[in-house]
């Protein structure tokens, strides 16, 4: 319905007799407008009581330029926003791109494959606080730590202390996060090439075209909306994901793993200043509007198309 | 021509089934490998729980040579000092996971109903509007929660993380339920209505029934988001009583004595509900998903 109504819109009000109603102005009236109304109450209660207003409140604590300043002569925070940016930027973008080529891999219709699927996303489901102290656990508990003693066992490496450096802890960091939350954009590109029609492929086949040229000239194009968007929600998402560094390295050594969302909760747990934790927190906006920006345009153009 | 043909064919052939060969061992190595990397960390949770000492001493085998259920069973019977409220906080857990999930459901499939169905304002306002929600990454949103809550006199209470979750689960619970709602045709609606048919009823009687699938599929989501949290859980409750199990495992993980087989063993327990609420709900998921997502 609002499909066409954004088509008219793009093409201009000239030629169509319907009146573009403004965008607060109902068709609806007397009590099915009430009622409407009513049923989008509960959920407008729950946005204004512990959204806009905690929003608002934490925009108040964080507002004092002086707060920035400090983040600045703050070595760890200069630390914390280099690993911030290459935890999103790496874990986000070789999980896509992982998950992309792993949804083909499953698009295939065959029963282990099928059976394979269902291990594979196993690590989605489990819960991120068990999972992500499994690998703590799993680096960690050297010299018993499972990878050290399969390495050792396997090639007769000498245990590793992957704690001990902030750029190997932070690997891990990432190398968890992507376990934890590849599976998910898998299972939504693979839902995007079910719902690709199977007589596309077929014609492409017919005009003489590899596997690689039909990923490149149906699958690619097809699916870029859907990857833009997935990968838009991923970084939002993981920008404000804390789980990974609190429970894999949980910032060691000396907060030189810490992302800026864990160096927050140092700052106002541990040093007593929560004004400093909130703007530690709001300096990833400048990152993080540009998402949002860019995927509201995103979702409202894919309404055009509908 | 038909020379060629003939002469062409057998070598074609050969290729053919070398290159099958060469597909079927690769895809081998691929399943091989996501196995490993899938299974590697649950395989650490059971090895970890299984082995009496609480250290795991592994030296190539593939399972604990003494394997035990020692761990389990003092889960329990309570046992041990660090475990012995370990019923209670999954009953906390428990509440907090499933009135996040009923509330999400509720919430959002009313939003999601007069903005899609009854077309109170343009999908996209509302797209819009919830989308704010992620414009403030919800770590930074906690410091300030606290004062909030504070004065909503909700302090130390499970409803304060409920409300917090709700609120973080429901955007994306919307964003899945409206564009699934597209697919349901206008004219049934019409039909209703003609018949007499009230708003509530066009709600309780056609949204809810047809877009099941994709309801199951974002309450499972809303479960699996209230599961996976721990911080709105650690911040906003400080009482005993009220403790979870994700809190549990984290005073765990801060405690360098602790136990690990009795924690481990908490977080294989932990991870069940989901896993088998999930799987049951599979299929709904795999569609309520892709119902969101490939619209696009």
């Amino acid at each position: 319905m609002s499909g066409t109504v954004g088509v008219v819109a793009a093409r201009g009000p000239v030629a169509f007799g319907r009146p573009q109603l403004p965008a607060w102005r109902s068709h609806l009236h007397g009590s099915d407008l009430a009622w409407s109304i009513a049923f989008v109450v509960p959920y407008a209660a729950f946005f204004v009581a512990f959204l806009v207003y905690p929003m608002i409140y934490g925009l108040w604590m964080g507002s004092d330029p002086a707060l920035y300043a400090e983040l600045l002569r703050d070595p760890r925070y200069v630390r914390a926003a280099l690993n911030t940016v290459a935890l999103v930027g790496l874990a986000v973008n070789v999980q896509m791109v992982l998950a992309l080529l792993l949804s083909g891999f499953f698009a295939r219709r065959r029963r282990w494959i099928k059976a394979l699927l269902v291990i594979y996303i196993l690590p989605w489901t489990l819960p991120a606080v068990p999972a992500y102290l499994s690998f703590h656990w799993m680096l960690v508990a050297n010299p018993q730590g499972l990878l050290d003693n399969l390495l050792s066992a396997l090639f007769g490496i000498e245990p590793v202390f992957w704690f001990s450096h902030g750029w190997s802890a932070l690997a891990w960091d990432i190398v968890a996060s992507i376990w934890k939350w590849m599976p998910l954009w898998t299972l939504i590109f693979l839902g995007g090439r079910m719902a690709i029609p199977q007589d596309v492929y077929d014609a492409a086949k017919v005009d003489g075209a590899s596997p690689y040229r039909c990923f490149v000239h149906v699958t690619l194009p097809l699916l870029a909306n859907l990857y833009l968007v997935s990968t838009l929600i991923a970084t939002i998402w993981t920008l404000g994901d804390y789980a990974p560094v609190l429970f894999v390295s949980a910032g060691t050594p000396a907060f030189t793993s810490d992302v800026v969302s864990t160096l927050g909760f140092h700052y106002a747990l541990d040093y007593a200043n929560p004004p400093l934790g909130v703007a530690a927190g709001l300096s990833v906006l400048p990152l993080l509007i540009p998402a949002v920006v860019l995927l509201m345009r995103r979702l409202k153009a894919m309404e055009v198309q509908l | 021509m038909s020379g060629a043909l003939v002469s062409a064919r057998p070598r074609r052939r050969g290729h053919d089934r070398l290159r099958r060969a060469l597909v079927a061992a690769g895809s081998a190595a691929l399943a091989a490998i996501i196995l490993i990397w899938s299974l590697i960390p649950v395989y650490n949770m059971f090895l970890v729980a299984l082995d009496p000492s609480g250290h795991n001493e592994f030296s190539w085998e593939i399972w604990p040579s003494h394997p035990t259920t020692a761990a389990f069973t003092t889960l329990w019977t309570g046992d041990e000092e660090d475990v012995r409220d370990i019923w209670p906080q999954f009953g906390n857990s428990i509440l907090i996971g499933a009135m996040v999930t009923v509330l999400t459901v509720l919430v959002g499939s009313c939003a999601s109903f007069a903005i899609g169905r009854m077309r109170l304002a343009r999908d996209h306002t509302l797209t819009s509007v919830a989308l704010l929600t992620y414009a403030i990454p919800a770590s930074t949103l906690i410091i300030p929660f606290l004062r909030v809550m504070h004065v909503y006199g909700l302090m130390d209470s499970p409803w304060a993380v409920i409300a917090a979750e709700v609120t973080f689960a429901t955007p994306y619970a919307i964003l899945v339920l409206l564009y699934y709602a597209k697919l349901i045709p206008a004219e049934l609606d019409d039909a209703a209505r003609i018949d007499g048919a009230s708003v509530v009823q066009l709600y309780l009687r056609i949204y809810v029934p047809l877009m099941a699938p994709a309801l199951a599929a974002v309450g499972t989501y809303a479960l699996l988001f209230a599961w996976n949290d721990y911080f709105y859980q650690y911040m906003l409750l400080a009482s005993e009583r009220h403790t979870t199990v994700a809190m549990a495992l984290e005073q765990f993980f801060d405690d360098d004595d602790a136990p690990w087989n009795y924690m481990m063993a908490i977080a294989i327990l932990y991870s069940l509900p989901p896993i088998a609420i999930f799987f049951a709900l599979r299929r709904f998921m795999a569609k309520g998903l892709a119902g969101g997502a490939v619209k696009g």
